[in-house]
């Protein structure tokens, strides 16, 4: 079971799913991990429930209880993240020192980046609103209220695993008429966190763009910040590195002309006409006068340096003759 | 002008009729089209909060998500398949350029103000110690050309470098035969005002020094590496997880309910005639149940 064994796999499928478990040059969406804690019940329950209706597919429950206590030894969490291949973890419990406890974080390399303990105050279900709700699989809009969201690097950092956990996949476009959910975060000055969630009614303006009003559709949370854990600078910093490899190189010497062709200009060195292997026609070789002139030219400059080399060594060699 | 005045007129009526999609702030919201994110950095209303917390969430939610459609529909938008969708740009990742062109625009705009640490004397110019730092760290790269350029041309340096000695303290020869040239001074030393070492000549007197040098010797206390500790205990327990998990395998299945009659006893799958008999290999317990 050690993780420092390099486990080598024996079938076809095995290779699959251990190459999938690498890290990807483009990693797709983040699967979060629902896990149950010693007790989980209430509250806790629920919450994870709405939770996991609001990652749906992007999740994968266990439904056992777990014997886990993140904060004093993740390993076995860690370990159950990367044999369910989940970057996201939520981890909910109840007892009588933290009731109502979600642990929500993020694994890096097999380990746990960053968790954050928040502990339920007050929870109303999606089920208690009773009206219509949302499609699956909407990307929401996210709105995070307050000034303190900036402050601290924590709360920095809460934010940070917020968007991560509820922005889903990244798209380039968006269909208009498919914003109709957004979730609000909010801190207060009592460092408590209230998230809303409505759904997006748009009204008519008289202009282009929409008139906005929202309905609740839960769930409706409001959390106080227990522990937390938050990763090194280091350490963040090399879990958010891009590779070199999507990194965008200038393209150079390459246009579109008005036609919408593209244009590409191509530098050569000079050519070494001398010496390249061209046909070899009577008209290029050289005559033999030619050739004689050349010989010539080469004794006469030889004969010069050596004089000139000769009358250099005599100066050296005893400079007070004259 | 009567009928330009009572066309805006009539469209002013017209905006009436609707609610409006302005909102005001006080300070601007950051926006990230790309991830579909508002960040507000508003003071709250407290009173609002306290009384009527919903109805005051719901509004100020309404106004941020009114200023991020605002901002979506000003978007390029094209028709795909009977549905109008809007180009969403790049979600944004702050990049500041570390050297080159537009590097010193950046910088500015990112340290429109320093902090001064909480040691240092309130005082002190940030800004021209920061510019201090990068006058001598040019000065410093500049000395490293140099040397580079020395050694490319294959010119000795004198270096300073402990000798050895020849058993008649260097009375017949001064040089040892394959002895290393002293180096020259490093750059540290180059640059004036840096040290590259401490000087062991100290103002103290000389018993005093070699008492502290003592003192420290045998006050030492062992170096607490934090993460290399961290990570052999991490181990270190895992190992023991797994010798114990080696030594009772039947003890967890035994911890399981016995609600479900129905199910199977967890034990050795039975290999129903296709297995291989091997003698020499310790039975496992199984595939490991979570």
């Amino acid at each position: 079971m050690s993780l420092l064994r390099i486990r080598k796999p024996k079938t076809r499928k095995g290779k699959k799913v251990l190459l999938a478990r690498e890290p990807q040059l483009i990693e797709s969406a983040r699967t979060m991990l629902f896990l149950d804690g010693r007790k989980c019940g209430g509250n806790v329950k629920l919450c994870m429930k709405d939770l996991q209706a609001l990652k749906k597919p992007l999740v994968k429950i266990l439904n056992r209880k777990n014997d886990i206590t993140p904060f004093d030894d993740p390993s076995s969490l860690e370990f159950l993240t990367m044999k369910n291949d989940a970057a996201l973890f939520s981890f909910g419990s109840t007892s009588k020192k933290r009731p109502d406890n979600i642990i929500l974080g993020r694994i890096f390399e097999n380990e746990v980046l960053d968790m954050f303990e928040l502990g339920i105050k007050r929870y109303q279900a999606i089920s208690e609103f009773k009206n219509e709700k949302i499609g699956a699989c909407v990307k929401p809009c996210l709105v995070f209220n307050g000034p303190k969201w900036a402050q601290t690097e924590e709360l920095r950092r809460l934010r940070n695993l917020f968007i991560d956990t509820f922005q889903r996949e990244k798209v380039d476009s968006i269909r208009l008429q498919g914003i109709e959910h957004v979730l609000s975060f909010t801190v207060t000055d009592d460092m408590n966190i209230l998230m809303r969630s409505y759904r997006i009614l748009l009204k008519k303006s008289g202009q282009k763009t929409p008139r906005i009003e929202l309905e609740e559709i839960g769930p409706s949370a409001d959390f106080a910040i227990r522990r937390t854990k938050i990763a090194s600078e280091d350490l963040y910093k090399q879990a958010r590195k891009q590779p070199k490899q999507l990194k965008v190189g200038k393209k150079k010497n390459i246009s579109t002309d008005a036609l919408g062709n593209t244009k590409g200009r191509v530098h050569l060195g000079k050519q070494q006409t001398g010496s390249i292997q061209t046909r070899r026609v009577k008209a290029l070789r050289k005559t033999p006068e030619e050739k004689k002139e050349n010989r010539q030219r080469k004794k006469v400059a030889l004969k010069s340096a050596a004089a000139e080399a000769l009358a250099a060594s005599q100066l050296q060699g005893n400079p007070f003759s004259s | 002008m009567d009928v330009v005045k009572e066309v805006l007129a009539k469209h002013q009526k017209e905006l009436d009729k609707y609610k409006p999609i302005t909102v005001e702030k006080h300070l601007e919201c950051r926006l990230d089209l790309g991830t579909l994110l508002i960040t507000d950095p508003n003071d709250f209303d407290d009173r609002e909060l306290r009384d009527n917390k919903e109805e005051y969430l719901a509004a100020l939610t309404r106004d941020n998500t009114q200023l991020l459609v605002n901002a979506i529909w000003e978007l390029s938008t094209e028709r795909v398949d009977e549905s109008i969708v809007a180009k969403l740009p790049e979600p944004t990742t702050k990049w500041v350029p570390t050297y080159g062109f537009k590097r010193a625009e950046a910088e500015k705009a990112k340290d429109w103000v320093l902090e001064v640490p909480q040691n240092a004397d309130p005082n002190t110019d940030m800004f021209q110690k920061k510019i201090d730092l990068r006058n001598e760290k040019v000065a410093k790269n500049e000395i490293q050309r140099m040397k580079n350029i020395v050694r490319a041309k294959k010119i000795d340096m004198p270096r300073s470098v402990a000798k050895s000695s020849t058993a008649s303290v260097g009375k017949f020869q001064n040089k040892l035969p394959k002895e290393k040239e002293a180096r020259g001074l490093g750059i540290k030393e180059l640059i004036p005002g840096g040290k590259r070492k401490q000087s062991h000549i100290t103002q103290t007197p000389e018993k005093e020094a070699n008492l502290d040098l003592i003192k420290s010797v045998l006050n030492k206390k062992p170096k607490l590496d934090v993460d290399k500790a961290i990570s052999m205990e991490k181990r270190g327990n895992r190992l023991a997880r797994e010798a114990e998990a080696e030594n009772e395998p039947t003890k967890k299945g035994n911890k399981k309910p016995k609600g479900k009659g129905s199910r199977k006893a967890v034990g050795k799958k039975s290999k129903g005639n296709h297995g291989q008999r091997a003698p020499g290999k310790k039975a496992q317990a199984g595939r490991k149940r979570r």
